[in-house]
Parts: C-alpha cells; structure tokens; sequence
C-alpha cells in the first residue's frame, strides 16, 4: 500500500507541467488530423454530387451529401466486381502461399540441428543485401517465367520476403522449446507433421503478424499490375484506380451494358466523384481494420527492428 | 583409433538422416522462389553489358546478344539527366533519413510525456492511417489538393485573392511537397518503432533519475536518448543502406508522370521504369545495375562503420 502510493506519487512528481502538455496535445491534435483529413477528403469529394464539383471544385465538407458516384459504379458492375475479385482472390491467395512459404522456411533455418541450415541461411540471407534490379527481374518474370498478363505475376514476385523469414526464425528459435520437437521425433513424427501440427498451431502470434503485413502489402499493390498487366480484365481495384487517374473516362470506355452509348456515358458520368469512390472502396476495408490489428503490426515491427 | 574416428565422423557427415530429408523437402518450395524471383535476375544483370534484344526466349537473348562492354554505362553517364538523377535519388534520401529519424524520435518522446495515455493511443492510431494507404490512392488524395482547376489548395488560395498555381506544372514546389508527403507516409511507422523501445526502458531508470533530482529533460537527455541510440543506429544503416532506392510510387504515382516535373521528380526508380517501358533496355539495366551494386556496397559499408562503432548494433 505504501508502495503504491510512493509509486504514484512519483509519477506525480515525474510530470510535465501542465502547461507543457496542454501543448504537447495540441501539436498532437494537429499532427493527427493531418493524417487523418485528407482522406476524409477524398471521402466527402466521393459523395459530392458532380454538378457542384463542376461549378466550385472540390470541397472539403460537402455542401449536398450525394451517393450518385456510388450509384455510377456500382451500375459498371462488371468492371468494379471483376477488380474488386482481383483484389480479393489475389490478397487470399497470396497471402497463404506467402505464409506457408515463409514460415516453412524459418522453421527449417531454424533447426539447429539440420544439415543445410547455414547453406539455406545464406540463400535467404544474400537477397537481402544485393538484388537483380527492376530490369533483369521484368525479363525473367516476363520471358522465362511467362507471367506477363497472368494473375500469378500478382501473386508470386511477393510472396516471400527475407525480412518475414527471419522474424519468424527468430520467433521458432526463441520460443519453441526444442524438448518439444525432440519428444515428437522420439515418438515419430515426420517434420512434416511436426511443422503442420504441432509448431504453427502454437505460432499464431507470428503468423498473424506476418499474415496481416502480406495481406496489406498484396491489398495495396499496384506495381505489379502495372509492370505486368495489360489485360483489364485481370486489373484489381489499385490497377483500376490507377488507370482513372490518368483517365478519369475509362470507366465509361468499357461501358457497354447499359444501354446507352459511349459517348453518352462520358458526358454524363461523375468522373470526379466517381474517381474518389473508388478510392474510397480500396481504403475503406484497410481503415476498418488497422486498428484493430495495429498491435499485431507493432509487435511485428518491433520484432523486426530486433536483429534475427 | 583417431583415424578411425575421424572416419566414422566423415561417414556420419556424409550420411542424410531421415529428418535432414524431410527438412529439405519442406524447404525446398520457398527455395525455389529464392532462385527464380531472386537468384536468376541476379545472374540477369549481365544484360548491362550487353545490347539485349527484347524479342525471343530470355536465356538465347541473354546468351546471343553480343557484349558491348561498358557502352550502356557510358550512354547512361554521358546523358544530363544522370546527374539531375543522382543527384535527386541522394539527394531527396538525405533529407528523408535525417527527417524520418529526428521527427520521429521527437513524437514518440512526446507522446511518453502525455499526461493521458488513452489519448496517446488515438493520436498513434490516427498518424498510423497514412502507413496503409496506396500510393495510388495517396496519389488521388493528392490530386484532391493540387489539381489546377478543381483543387482544394487553390479554392483555399482563391479565398485569399492568390491567383491559381498550376501545381503539377511548376517544380519549384515539389520537393517540399514530397518531402511533406514522404513524412506524413511514415510518420506513424516511425513513431511506433521508436515507442516501442522507449515502453521497453525499465523503469527504475527513471525511478533512481527522480530521487536524484532529475528533471524531465534531463531525463530525456540522459535515459530516453541513449537508450534510443540502439534502434536509431539500426534504422540509420537500414535507410543508408538503400540510399540508391526511393519509393517508386511517390516519385512516379504522386507527381502523375508529369514532364514539367522531371527535374525535380527523376530518381533512378523512375528512370529505370520509364525506360523499361518504353523498351531502352541499354541505358535501363545499366541503371539498374549501378543501382544493385553501389546499394550493395553501401549497405556493406554501412554495417562495417556501425561494426566498428559499436559491434552490437551491427546487422550481419
């Protein structure tokens, strides 16, 4: 009891004062909505109804709220579906293959006692250091590979990354106690069924972390699309959003559906608006979810500042 | 009877017991996603050296396409642009480590001293948004500020009688925006990195720090900072050592590719694609290639230094 009260006093006396943190939240506050409005922007400039971004611009609050660029877009259906499918079937399964390849691999380099732990070490090890380069990788993925217009060119080149396989080498290393993985060999077990069922049930932590930084890396891609896709049926939503960048009429181009022709469409469609929609559609799932995963992102990037 | 031992010893290291196989075989798929993302291209890097033709199977082009020696490098260093190239690919990446390690170090140390922690937590949460954003998007976001006609900064100008500027036009402006953009990307990140270890500071530090008297800056000087000095070391050698690589999508997404720009907004990234694009092979690998290995040294270099200041924090 004593001790508590001298503990809180000294957290007391090891204050700021008062004024200094009246300061220290307002610089806060500040840094804060700056992260925060300008996406609230693109947000608010989505439901703006198109005539009045004609007339004044943008805005940062609506004037009239307006879900017609909602409307628009979910009226392309194909087009928006067929990305958003990408998008979606491109996160799931690269994002088990990543894991699966990533966590096999630490927790083969992780065996000390295995014949080619340092041979493998090195393999996963070296491209950390030095890299082909964006030019000699295009052509082996492009002419050797043949994974020019094929989703798998979405999937595979992120995969694996050296960082992930480290941090989970780290963790099997540290964690798992090697009496474990000795009493199943006794009893057994192949490697296989040792990994499979005994090492990643127990691992969740890891693969939670490195599943989660996969699963965004493979949402907010858009380089390899653009590297490799020139098909638009294979764009994902970031492929497709890239496009109306530098286009804002390509949603209309492949607008036949409808039943009004193309040049209608152009004239009429909410290009502005529409662009912000689909901004929206591609951040709103990662905005909903961060935060609730931020400590698994914190404890991975934590480990990943610990050296393996 | 040592020779004898010394054979069984061989024979032993020659002799692939039952969980050495099935190691392998569990390992062997992520190998051979090292050795054809990772391990090929590093062999295709000979391309600088020679005048590669696009059409046709990779290996007989690679093989078939007759060396030039260092004519790609040549064309690459002779043009103007390489120094403009240079000298922003440094250039910008100075600035970003300097600014992603003070900042960051500062607002972390800030948000220890918040009265509040529940407060401390929304503000993290909040400067952690940007962190997961697309550049594509960020690029769209951006364009909600600087477009010329429809944007948010200039109807803001406009209030002010300021007549419009045609943002994406005029270079004089973009290298603070980028860095401004680059900041607001990474700030959260950053932060988190530092927080964490200062969280991990044991407490009786301080404790022994306030029954001595200290005040809250010299505890900051003299616990916070050099307990920081660790991490901060790390993350210097991890940004030095990819001092040649920018972010491809700030230097490309963010300004939309504008040729006004290429001055201001040409790194070897940008280059390298461009002209991958555009098919220029030669001048492109011959970047590429400088780019690989000068990144190569300088991460070595950078691990030797730390290596001699202080072999703790070391990464190889």
């Amino acid at each position: 009891m004593a001790a508590k009260t001298y503990e809180s006093g000294l957290e007391k006396f090891n204050r700021t004062s008062t004024g200094v943190n009246i300061l220290i939240n307002l610089i806060f506050i500040l840094v804060a909505l700056a992260c925060v409005i300008p996406v609230i922007v693109v947000l608010s400039i989505s439901l703006t109804h198109e005539s009045y971004i004609r007339e004044t611009g943008y805005s940062i609050l609506p004037p009239i709220l307006s879900l017609e660029a909602y409307g628009f877009i979910a009226k392309q259906g194909t087009i928006i579906l067929r990305a958003l499918g990408v998008s979606v079937l491109v996160t799931a399964v690269g994002t088990a293959i990543g894991v699966l390849l990533t966590t096999s691999m630490g927790y083969v380099i992780s065996r000390p006692t295995y014949r080619h732990k340092n041979f493998l070490t090195w393999i996963v090890f070296i491209p950390m250091i030095f890299n082909g380069g964006l030019v000699s990788s295009y052509f082996i993925n492009t002419n050797l590979l043949g994974l020019k217009d094929s989703i798998w060119a979405l999937i595979l080149p992120l995969a694996v990354s050296s960082f992930n396989v480290i941090i989970c080498k780290t963790f099997f290393r540290s964690t798992i106690p090697d009496g474990l993985i000795e009493s199943a060999e006794i009893d057994g077990a192949s490697q296989f069924r040792i990994f499979f069922s005994i090492i990643l049930p127990i691992s969740l932590p890891v693969l939670a972390t490195i599943g989660l930084f996969l699963c965004f890396n493979y949402w907010n891609d858009w380089f390899q699309s653009m590297l490799y896709i020139d098909n638009p049926n294979l764009y994902s939503l970031q492929a497709l959003l890239n496009n109306l960048m530098t286009n804002a009429d390509a949603l209309a181009r492949n607008a036949s559906t409808i039943g009004i022709s193309a040049a209608e469409l152009v004239a009429t469609m909410p290009k502005e608006s529409a662009r912000m929609a689909v901004a929206i559609l591609i951040v709103l799932p990662v905005a909903c979810a961060y935060p609730f995963f931020q400590r698994y992102f914190i404890s991975g990037l934590t480990v990943g500042a610990v050296k393996g | 009877m040592s020779a004898k031992s010394e054979q069984l010893k061989k024979s032993k290291r020659f002799q692939w017991r039952k969980q050495d196989i099935e190691l392998t075989l569990l390992a062997i798929p992520t190998t051979i996603w090292y050795i054809l993302f990772c391990f090929l291209p590093m062999f295709g890097i000979i391309i600088a050296f020679k005048n590669f033709k696009i059409s046709g199977g990779f290996l007989s082009n690679v093989f078939n396409s007759p060396w030039v020696g260092f004519k790609n490098f040549e064309f690459l260093f002779k043009s103007n642009d390489a120094w403009i190239i240079i000298r922003n690919t440094i250039g910008y990446n100075i600035i970003f480590i300097i600014l992603g390690i003070v900042l960051p170090v500062m607002f972390a140390i800030m948000i220890g001293l918040l009265h509040n922690r529940k407060a401390g937590k929304v503000y993290q949460t909040m400067m952690f948004l940007p962190y997961f954003l697309s550049w594509v998007v960020v690029s769209a976001v951006g364009w909600a500020f600087f477009s010329f006609d429809k944007g948010i900064l200039n109807q803001f100008l406009g209030n002010f009688g300021v007549e419009s500027i045609n943002w994406y036009m005029e270079p004089q402006y973009w290298p603070y925006i980028l860095v401004l953009l680059n900041i607001w990307k990474s700030i959260g990140y950053g932060m988190i990195i530092y927080l964490a270890t200062i969280t991990g500071i044991d407490s009786t530090y301080y404790e022994a720090a306030v029954i001595d008297g200290a005040s809250i800056w010299q505890q900051i000087r003299f616990i916070t900072i050099p307990l920081l000095k660790l991490v901060i070391v790390m993350m210097f050698i991890l940004s030095v050592g990819r001092i040649f690589y920018t972010d491809f999508g700030l230097f490309y997404q963010v300004t939309r590719d504008s040729n006004s720009l290429f001055e201001v907004a040409t790194t070897i990234d940008v280059l390298v694609f461009k002209q991958l694009k555009t098919a220029t092979v030669g001048m492109a690998s011959a970047a590429a290639f400088v780019q690989s290995v000068l990144g190569c040294i300088t991460i070595l270099t950078a691990n030797w230094i730390v290596k001699k200041i202080d072999s703790d924090s070391a990464m190889i």
